[in-house]
């Protein structure tokens, strides 16, 4: 069982590493108002499992997850199977691919697990990928890191490591089934600049939880994808810090939420450092009864955070009715002397009056309807960057939407 | 020559759980390069009428015939009936978020003309069309109808009814909630496309107001879900100088408020 095997080595990981996102906001809202970012979670970070209670649903960062359909992630009672999934990593020249075991210091850097099943996750995993990018490596192509699940229980833990004025673009992509809890850390050296897609094309049945953490240099810039398809539930975490000042982040998101699905993104940018920037877009198509999207946008200026630029965004696009969506963005200000603060949510339907308005213009049902999501989504799609995902999950986007009619 | 031709039309909408007849036998042929005037006091039929000859599926027809150049409208579908040459310019025009104006129109056109028109000349088409509507070219990349003013929502109408070129163009009370100036733009537009011969047009309005920039051929009042006079423009002079209530007495539309909102 997983909850014994968090070792000594990750203690003095912990203990001597960067300060980690986590625990740092937590010593500073601990006595600040009630409703801050961080004292809405109802346990410190840690990497130890064992430091969290296990879930009971009513808790502020778990209420709008179904339990019982995290197959055993959030309570202990989920065993890996050892033959759960592939992780294929092809890098091109000059990336340096490696396994380590769990001791290895590269781990947990980026930040702490902030729920359990993401402290399950760090406590269970046996073997962690790390790709190094060295310092003032540009690469031309991406680094593609595939991963399959064949049906099985898994935990894991990536490490995703630019060296200062390193360049490059990762694409993760998670297909097959599994029940999986894993974290991803990205770690960016001064300078740096890394673009990340993350897709979630899991099959029907696949679980899958994760928390992302990115510690970003100074002056680097973070650019994340995170798309999120298929899946029963799939709950992410994507968080960012600050290493330096000038350090800029951008975070967007699609998914497209059918029948049945879970889908939650929570995210959280904590304006640590001044003088860094930080843009959160994530957008959403749902479709089919009960189909549940879940966006909460966490973002906090620390009191010490001076010069701070923010602005996030979440939009919801309801195609059918028994769709639900919860979105909860949340900013907290604890200093006057920024640049910009901002945030917007808002959930639309493309409805029957929108269906004949387009159909009244000569255009037929399933092109009206495939007008609107791509529509929708096109602004976002165009700043992946990487050709082959870009028309990937537009194909995707017109499978989704050709399954509904 | 395209003739539209409407006999005997029957139409129900549900509300408040019951059944409501709302147009009770309409009869009107409306033929290339003509224009008709339909005109009547709120909940009479008017927009019912333009609805169920586009085919929004809160109308059921429950008997009568409409027929373009022989075609039986009513079997197609809202899609089939637009590519058939059938244009309504909506009251309220609905707003379609993510889709840009340019998008959509271009999305439109394509579907309507059964090719992708070239995209050089498309360009310029629009933004000539656009030009003439006294249209800021920025509309072009905003969503459509998301956030315009009124007036800007039935100036995008307008111009679709120009890129569009039906056989016969449905306006839908076109006029209500513009200014003097808007009214006159947007009247300039419908008369081009009138000057072109090719289109018959089917004007649906409370007021006599935009009757002074758009002459009709043909001045017919609506009343309690049928035509209850035709005649020509100096029919308008009438309603201009006794009103409606001629035509109302006798209570015949009693009730009759409910179609204005189910519109």
């Amino acid at each position: 069982m997983a909850e014994a095997q968090n070792s000594p080595t990750l203690n003095s990981v912990r203990a001597g590493g960067p300060p980690s996102v986590g625990s740092t906001t937590a010593g500073q809202i601990a006595v600040a108002a009630e409703s801050t970012v961080a004292t809405r979670m109802s346990a410190p970070p840690s990497f130890d499992v064992a430091d969290f209670p296990v879930p009971h649903g009513r808790e502020e960062e778990w209420r709008f997850t179904p339990l019982e359909r995290l197959r055993g992630l959030h309570d202990g009672t989920a065993v890996a199977t050892g033959d759960g999934l592939q992780v294929t990593v092809d890098a091109p020249e000059g990336v340096v691919v490696e396994t380590v075991g769990r001791d290895d210091a590269r781990l947990g850097k980026a930040g702490t697990p902030v729920d359990r099943v993401a402290a399950q996750a760090y406590s269970a995993f046996e073997k962690a990928g790390v790709v190094t990018v060295p310092k003032e490596t540009v690469l031309t192509e991406p680094i593609r890191i595939a991963v399959h699940g064949e049906g099985g229980v898994a935990y894991g833990h990536q490490v995703i490591e630019l060296g200062a004025f390193a360049e490059a673009v990762v694409v993760i992509d998670h297909t097959g089934d599994a029940v999986l809890a894993a974290n991803v850390d990205y770690i960016l050296g001064d300078g740096a600049k890394l673009t990340v897609v993350s897709v979630q094309d899991w099959d029907d049945k696949a679980v899958h939880v994760g928390q992302h953490n990115a510690l970003i240099g100074r002056d680097a810039t973070f650019k994340s994808f995170v798309v999120t398809f298929g899946g029963d539930l799939v709950r992410l975490h994507p968080r960012v810090a600050y290493a330096g000042t000038g350090a800029e982040a951008e975070l967007f998101g699609l998914y497209f939420t059918d029948a049945g699905q879970h889908q939650e993104h929570r995210l959280l940018v904590d304006h640590n450092t001044p003088h860094c920037k930080s843009n959160v877009a994530y957008k959403g198509a749902l479709q089919g009864d009960d189909a549940h999207a879940v966006w909460i946008g966490d973002v906090l200026i620390e009191a010490k955070a001076e010069g701070t630029d923010t602005y996030e965004m979440n939009r919801n696009l309801v195609l059918t009715d028994g769709a639900r969506v919860d979105s909860v963005p949340n900013l907290e200000i604890e200093t006057g002397e920024i640049v910009g603060a901002g945030h917007a949510s808002a959930t639309g339907r493309f409805d029957d009056e929108q269906l004949f308005y387009l159909m009244a213009r000569g255009i037929p049902a399933d092109e009206a309807r495939r007008l609107v999501v791509r529509g929708f989504f096109a602004e976002l799609v165009q700043q992946i960057g990487v050709d082959d995902i870009e028309e990937r999950l537009l194909v995707k986007i017109d499978e989704e939407l050709e399954a509904s009619v | 020559m395209a003739t539209l031709e409407i006999r005997d039309l029957h139409v129900t909408v549900e509300a408040d759980n019951a059944t409501k007849e709302i147009l009770k036998g309409v009869d009107l042929t409306v033929k290339q390069g003509e224009t008709h005037a339909i005109m009547g006091p709120n909940g009479s039929g008017k927009s019912t009428l333009a609805y169920s000859l586009a085919g929004h599926p809160k109308y059921t027809i429950t008997g009568g015939t409409v027929t373009l150049d022989g075609e039986d409208v009513l079997e197609m579908s809202v899609d089939e009936r637009a590519r058939a040459g059938l244009f309504l310019a909506m009251q309220y025009p609905v707003e379609v978020p993510g889709v840009s104006v340019s998008n959509f129109l271009r999305t439109s056109a394509t579907a309507i003309r059964g090719e992708a028109p070239k995209l050089r000349t498309w360009v310029k088409e629009v933004k000539e069309a656009m030009e003439r509507l006294n249209m800021d070219p920025s509309f072009a990349e905003r969503n459509v109808n998301e956030g315009f003013s009124g007036g800007e929502k039935k100036r995008h109408e307008i111009l679709q009814l120009e890129l569009l070129k039906p056989k016969v163009a449905i306006l839908d009370e076109t006029d209500s909630g513009l200014d003097v100036d808007a009214l006159r733009v947007v009247s300039e537009g419908v008369n081009r496309v009138r000057e072109s011969g090719e289109v018959g047009t089917l004007l649906i309005t409370h007021y006599t107001r935009i009757l002074r920039y758009i002459k009709p051929d043909y001045v017919h009042v609506f009343s309690a879900g049928r035509i209850v006079e035709s005649g020509g423009a100096e029919l308008a002079d009438k309603l201009e100088n006794e009103g409606y209530e001629v035509y109302t007495k006798g209570g015949s539309v009693s009730g009759a408020n409910s179609e204005e909102e189910v519109a």
